[in-house]
């Protein structure tokens, strides 16, 4: 069964207060040398059958109307996977 | 005069925006999420809490309940139409007020009786203030943190659709926040459409409507407020006018 893996980010203009919180964590626990961190979402749609054209269009519309909100967030990586196919990339 | 409350899973202030509407002198009326029927209402009060958990986004799933198809057509058609924090977030994501809510900068929950200024006495719901006219209102939330583009922010401004900005003299608040709790874009609390029927704000004025359980009005003594009635009898009157 195909599926299609959405990443969803704040737009870079946007402040991204939950980074920053990530941010300001990670040298407490001794993590150096990262100066920056942006937290976004990865949504994984399994689809029914197979990812054509049309299927993908109207994934990528719920993608930009549902998934994100086009004002603080960008749709920056809309990719299929299929499972069956490529059973060496499941590690 | 009947004005609507809608409850979606996860409101918390729906009893107390009903109340308010009682207060004001109008007829409360529960709306329900599920139903598609505004019950012949005049008005209509999103209210404040967690709809849908906010789940994926703040007022994201609520936006597609039964009931917001007929509060967004009303809406269009002039319905005086109310948001409250989640019902702010609410009238965002359905895209009857521009921008959307972030989390707070300061990244905490941030609960105080809230000073505004109030910037627009036109709208449906401000009609009972004076312009420049600062009142305190308890203010609670997260989420608040109120971010749109340049060219929306200039539109509003020159608009003057900015309806209530943040004001100084809140009695405690994380450094840096002193006058505007969140971080929102030109200290904006509420804001409203071209119309002018459709308002939304962070802060609660239902908290604020009834003496002995309001925020604390300096010099007036404790939980005496009632600066946040005016929005429901400003409603009142444009809706007998």
């Amino acid at each position: 069964m195909p599926r299609v893996v959405v990443h969803v980010m704040p737009k870079p203009e946007i402040l991204d207060p939950q980074g920053k919180a990530v941010a300001a964590a990670l040298p407490r626990l001794g993590f150096e040398g990262i100066s920056s961190v942006r937290q976004g979402k990865r949504f994984e749609l399994e689809v029914d059958g197979e990812v054509t054209d049309e299927v993908l269009a109207s994934l990528r519309e719920a993608a930009t109307t549902l998934l994100s909100n086009p004002v603080i967030e960008d749709v920056v990586a809309l990719e299929v996977e299929d499972l069956q196919a490529a059973p060496e990339a499941q590690a | 005069m009947r004005i609507g409350v809608v409850t979606f899973p996860g409101t918390l202030d729906d009893r107390d925006a009903l109340r308010a509407v009682r207060i004001a002198g109008a007829e409360p009326v529960a709306l329900w999420h599920g139903e598609d029927d505004l019950l012949d209402v005049e008005a209509i009060v999103l209210p404040g809490g967690f709809s849908y958990g906010d789940y994926l986004r703040a007022g994201a799933i609520s936006r597609f309940a039964p009931v917001m198809g007929k509060v967004v057509d009303a809406a269009k058609g002039g319905m005086p139409v109310l948001g409250i924090c989640n019902g702010f977030q609410v009238l965002c994501e359905t895209h009857l007020l521009p921008g959307a809510m972030i989390k707070n900068a300061h990244r905490s929950f941030l609960c105080r009786d809230q000073p505004l200024t109030v910037e627009n006495t036109r709208t449906a719901w401000t009609t009972d203030y004076e312009q420049g006219q600062v009142i305190r209102v308890p203010l609670k939330n997260q989420d608040g943190q109120y971010v749109a583009d340049e060219r929306t922010l200039a539109e509003l401004e020159a608009e003057g659709r900015v309806v209530f900005r943040y004001a100084a003299g809140a009695t405690h608040g994380p450094a840096g926040f002193e006058a505007n709790p969140n971080g929102s874009r030109h200290d904006i609390a509420g804001i409203t459409n071209a119309e002018g029927n459709v308002v939304g704000l962070m802060p609660h004025p239902e908290h604020a409507v009834e003496a002995g359980f309001g925020p604390d009005e300096p010099g007036a003594g404790t939980r005496t407020g009632t600066d946040g009635l005016g929005l429901f009898s400003s409603v009142l009157r444009s809706l007998v006018a």
